[in-house]
């Protein structure tokens, strides 16, 4: 979409607002034209393939692009007077790990392997003066360990990273993205590296932790099933682009765009056909940057034709639309 | 850790037993016997029996080198058959002015090093950074003995400001001491430190690309806060490995240096006692630059373990 669409959802301001977000190397654009907003204590979803820019938008958001990477556009968080790409760093400092955080995709690497767990859940404490002294500091990471669910507080607080599984740690990064009462909570596939069962207790924690603080949540992954038990609304993204944004239940019943659809029949495991293989989406996900131009989607999609050579525009609202010249259920096709 | 730090102990004293017997075994297979070599070519045998007797060399050769190795621990490294003097005492006071250049060179290295190796790794998109990266690379291609020349050329012929060689100890005159120390230490300093500052570039460039940085950035941390914070320390790791390896770099360094500047160190009495043919000096002086060696990289393994809690924890 082009222009972002004033709207407002019935609890008040927006948490945070991004409008026209850009992300691309000074050749290649990998994330173009992204609008989307998160209300207080909703939990939106992002979903899409591997490579489809879920990541970047997060990053961009939070102001940890590589070095390489330029965002532009605008970016809002409610309290905050700037906006926040074109922020210094010191101000964008102040407000991550406090008033917006993040958890990342990989637990096995997320944390400092030198440092004892309860220094680094500590340290964020006293970056933003939450806590004052280092006792209390670590007093309180105690704390917020046991209310991540880990058992024997005390023991692990004094362990290194390497000491711990997978699903532990990421349960010490939630508690530090947690620790300050964040009104932003972003998670980028918190649950991808880790196993079946502690992959459904780390999504009650994050569901628990920001109904508990009121937060609003961004959520990312690949899996539908994972973003329909968290989410209310969902974005599907695609080649750097949102096609498609909606309630949880009526893009998972009723999607508009062809590669929502596409993602549905591909995580369906019902769906055998003759030969039993699973369904997947044709084609794959081009590199970043060499997605055609007009809609993204257009060289893997089964109902495509030459009106797909330009992007298609947005129909509907900012909260529910798609990007498509012949959405489901229209006569095309 | 008590059982790793055993090991280690272990590994350490086995590889000082493989090093004395294969440094012994070298300096015994060379041809001609050490009285000979001592006497030189116009020895009747009369005298190279009388001086093989006195010295014990017409004795089977595990015998000598048990005899040669029984008095390494209480420092006697034998009597020279040149000069007739105990070997022990002087390889200790060279060693000491070996060690402060030695010493003195690696902190100069250091110094350099680690502040202008993250500089360079952090702006390694900026010119400055390039440039940086430049000149340590002209750096490590200097030799040792023509910084020295340099030098003296420069600080003492030119400007007058420190004398250009010889050696006064700490406890004599510790300004003079160290007027003298500059220059020499400067010379494997600076060097060593171009070396240096290429393995900090690189690691801290790694560092910089750990996700756990990214973590640290993403609680509040400033960019340079959380490289202080938590990325140098995990830089150091790979830092201090190499310090160890170089330390036999900077110890054949410190023989040429000596040299140049004229130091009663270890590296002259290793090259007068090649000029002498005194074949048990030279094999002491080797001897004690190799234990220096793997002392050094047996400190770096135990300082590995204080740095990394990953392999302390062998439960
Ligand atoms: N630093 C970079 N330089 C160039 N291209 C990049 C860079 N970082 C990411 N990309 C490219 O941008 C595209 C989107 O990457 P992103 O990490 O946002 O994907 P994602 O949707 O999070 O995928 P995944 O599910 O695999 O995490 C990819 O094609 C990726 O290769
Ligand atoms: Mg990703």
């Amino acid at each position: 979409m082009t222009a972002a669409e004033p709207f407002a959802t019935p609890d008040g301001p927006d948490v945070l607002r991004v409008s026209g977000l850009h992300v691309g190397t000074g050749r290649d654009t990998l994330v173009e034209d992204v609008s989307f907003s998160v209300g207080p204590g909703e939990r939106v979803g992002l979903i899409g393939e591997s490579g489809s820019g879920k990541s970047l938008t997060a990053l961009a958001i939070m102001g940890l692009l590589a070095d390489e990477l330029h965002a532009s556009g605008d970016v809002r968080l409610r309290g905050v007077d700037h906006e926040l790409l074109t922020a210094g760093e010191a101000e964008r400092s102040a407000l991550r790990g406090d008033t917006m955080s993040m958890v990342f995709q990989e637990p096995m690497t997320a944390l400092n392997p030198l440092m004892r767990v309860e220094r680094q859940i500590a340290e964020v404490l006293l970056i933003h003066g939450t806590r004052r002294e280092r006792a209390a500091a670590a007093a309180a990471a105690r704390d917020l360990l046991a209310a991540v669910d880990l058992p024997d507080p005390e023991r692990i607080a004094r362990r290194y990273p390497h000491q711990l599984s997978g699903g532990q740690r990421q349960r010490v990064m939630l508690a530090i993205a947690l620790a300050n009462g964040p009104e932003l909570l972003i998670c980028d596939e918190p649950t991808t590296a880790l196993d079946v069962t502690v992959q459904a207790q780390m999504l009650r924690l994050i569901v628990d932790g920001v109904a508990d603080r009121d937060a609003a949540l961004l959520f990312i992954s690949h899996d539908l099933a994972v973003v329909a038990t968290v989410c209310d609304r969902v974005l599907v993204m695609y080649g750097g682009r949102i096609v498609e944004a909606g309630e949880v239940r009526q893009l998972l019943t009723r999607p508009q765009h062809p590669y929502t659809q596409g993602l549905l029949a591909a995580s369906d495991l019902e769906a055998v056909d003759a030969l039993g293989h699973l369904p997947t989406i044709e084609g794959s996900v081009p590199p970043g940057g060499r997605f055609p131009d007009g809609c993204v989607f257009r060289n893997r999609c089964p109902r495509g034709d030459e009106r797909c050579t330009t992007w298609p525009g947005w129909t509907g609202t900012e909260r529910s639309g798609y990007a498509c010249w012949y959405p489901i259920g229209s006569a095309h096709g | 850790m008590l059982i790793q730090l055993l090991t280690r102990t272990a590994t350490l004293l086995l590889s000082l037993a493989v090093a004395s017997i294969l440094i012994f075994a070298f300096m015994n297979v060379l041809p001609g016997d050490p009285a000979e070599v001592a006497l030189g070519v116009g020895a009747t045998p009369e005298q190279v029996a009388e001086l093989q007797a006195r010295y014990g060399t017409d004795r089977p050769l595990a015998t000598q080198y048990l005899d040669w190795v029984a008095g390494l621990p209480q420092g006697d490294f034998g009597t020279s058959f040149v000069t007739g003097a105990a070997i022990g005492p002087q390889i200790v006071d060279r060693f000491l002015v070996t060690l402060w250049l030695v010493g003195a060179g690696m902190v100069i290295a250091l110094v350099i090093a680690v502040p202008l190796g993250t500089f360079a790794a952090v702006r390694h998109r900026h010119p400055d950074g390039v440039l940086l990266a430049g000149v340590s690379q002209v750096g490590i291609a200097v030799p040792n003995f023509l910084a020295g020349i340099l030098l003296i050329g420069l600080v003492s012929v030119q400007w007058q400001l420190l004398p250009s060689g010889g050696w006064v100890p700490p406890a004599q005159d510790p300004v003079e001491f160290a007027r003298r120390l500059i220059l020499p230490a400067l010379s494997l300093g600076l060097v060593e430190g171009a070396v240096l500052a290429r393995y900090v570039r690189s690691t801290v460039l790694n560092v910089l690309r750990e996700d756990f940085l990214r973590t640290a950035r993403s609680k509040g941390l400033r960019p340079y806060q959380a490289l202080v914070r938590h990325g140098l320390r995990n830089a150091a790791i790979p830092v201090v490995t190499v310090l160890g390896l170089q330390l036999a770099v900077l110890l054949v360094g410190a023989v040429v240096v000596e040299r140049v500047f004229v130091l009663p160190g270890l590296g002259s009495l290793l090259l007068d006692g090649v000029a002498n043919r005194d074949l048990l000096l030279v094999q002491g002086v080797v001897m004690v630059l190799v234990l220096a060696v793997l002392v050094v990289n047996y400190l770096v393994d135990v300082l590995y373990t204080v740095l990394d809690p990953r392999l302390r924890a062998v439960a």
